[in-house]
Order: C-alpha cells, then structure tokens, then sequence
C-alpha cells in the first residue's frame, strides 16, 4: 500500500476581492476526497477566511464560511490558525467558526478541529508537510 | 436552455442544472424526473430535501462519499449506503439528486 501524503493548505488572502480563498476551498474538497491526510493553515489575512457573520451578500458575493464547516465530513482533521495573524487583527478564537468532526465507523468525535496555535508550530508544521499548497 | 414546469420556464444549465437554487419548487423535481423516466417515491424526496438542507447550511452541494455518510447519520444505515441511494438514483445520487433538487453539480464531480 502507498503511503499517505501529509498535505498542507496554507491560506493568506481574504476570502473575497480575489479568487484564491474559493479556490482553495474547492481543491481541498476534491483532494480530501481522494483519501489523502489534509489539514489547512490560516495565516495573515487568511484568518477572515474563518471569521463568523461575514455578509458577503452585500458585495454581490456568494458567503462560502458556512462550507468550511463541513470539511470534517470531507475527513479534514485540522484546521489551523496562526496567533498572531489573529492578534495583529484584533480577532480571537471565539470569532472564528467551529468546526466538527466525526470517525463515522469508531464514532470518535472532536467538537471543534480548528485550533490557534503560535509561529514556532507554524513553521514545524509546514516543515513536517509532505506537499504545501500555498493560496 | 430552460425547462417547462406548471407554465412557468426554468433556467438551467447545458447540463441540466438549474440556473437559480432559489427558484426551485417541487414541480422542477417532477419535470426532471419525468425526463429520465423515473417515478419520484417518498425515498426520493427524503434525499431530495435532505440535499436541501444540506446546501441550506454548507453552501455546497456534497460529494456522493460525504453524501452517503451524512444520509446514514440523519435516516439510519439502511438508507445511508451506496446500493440504497444508486438504487433509487440510477445515474448518481451526486449529480442526479442534486439535479433534481436545484443544487449545483456537486465538486468534483466530473
């Protein structure tokens, strides 16, 4: 059997103004698809990408926060942010969404996979990443 | 390209789709189903609004693998498995039950 890749999403952008933010999300609901083990990262202006209450409606743009909550049903394991990414925008974790996540067959559940953590374990992670896709 | 349903005309997409998810009623399931000659039962309308409710809260339409699993956590196992739901969707609970419910083709479906 192939061995599992480690992939890692890293997310920087705003979530509108440009397309990079969906289009992160949409390779990261196909490529969680295919089984491999996939965690995103959220850094600089990528953390609003998580930030609850947007009202994209207002600039005639579809509000796509709700889809990452159910990227643990896409087997998603972690999402992380970086502290001070969130810190340098006034934002804690009680304003980012929760999201779930569930082993459908062991029905072991983790109530929220998003997780801040600090530039040391940033930069651990990215290193211990067998593929990095950067948006 | 459009479809006809009561009198009232529908966009849709070059694959069928429906153009607009807010425009959708149930009648549109109806029309589409009756193109594909297939009788809607109440097993398929339970998946149709349970696409429904699903794109109510995610903003997407779900992949058949998310799909089958959320449909066994929501209506039990018996429902939430690849037979059952190619049993009542032959061509793809994805894409055919999507269509018929006025979501999107789901991602990453080709």
């Amino acid at each position: 059997m192939s061995e599992v890749k480690k992939f890692m999403y890293l997310n920087r952008r705003a979530p509108y103004g440009t397309i990079y933010a969906w289009e992160s999300l949409e390779v990261v609901l196909i490529g969680a698809a295919f089984d491999q083990q996939v965690s995103l990262m959220f850094v600089d202006d990528g953390v609003y990408q998580l930030v609850k209450g947007s009202k994209p409606a207002d600039i005639e743009m579809k509000n796509f926060t709700p889809t990452y909550r159910t990227l643990g049903d896409y087997g998603v394991r972690h999402m992380f942010v970086d502290k001070a990414s969130l810190e340098a925008r006034g934002l804690t974790q009680d304003d980012l969404i929760e999201v779930e996540w569930e082993d459908w067959e062991t029905e072991e559940e983790v109530d929220n996979i998003v997780e801040v953590i600090d530039a040391d374990k940033v930069v651990e992670l990215l290193d211990e990443s067998d593929v990095v896709f950067s948006f | 390209m459009a479809i006809e349903v009561n009198g009232k005309t529908f966009e849709v997409d070059e694959e069928g789709y429906l153009a607009n998810i807010n425009d959708w009623e149930p009648g549109v399931a109806e029309v589409m189903a009756k193109e594909d000659e297939l009788e809607l039962t109440d097993e398929h309308w339970d998946i149709i609004k349970f696409l429904r409710e699903y794109y109510e809260e995610y903003q997407i339409a779900p992949a058949v693998r998310v799909l089958t699993k959320a449909v066994a956590k929501k209506l039990g196992k018996d429902k939430g498995n690849s037979k059952y739901l190619y049993g009542l969707f032959p061509y793809g609970p994805g894409k055919q039950a999507c269509r018929y419910a006025g979501l999107p083709k789901p991602t990453g479906c080709v």
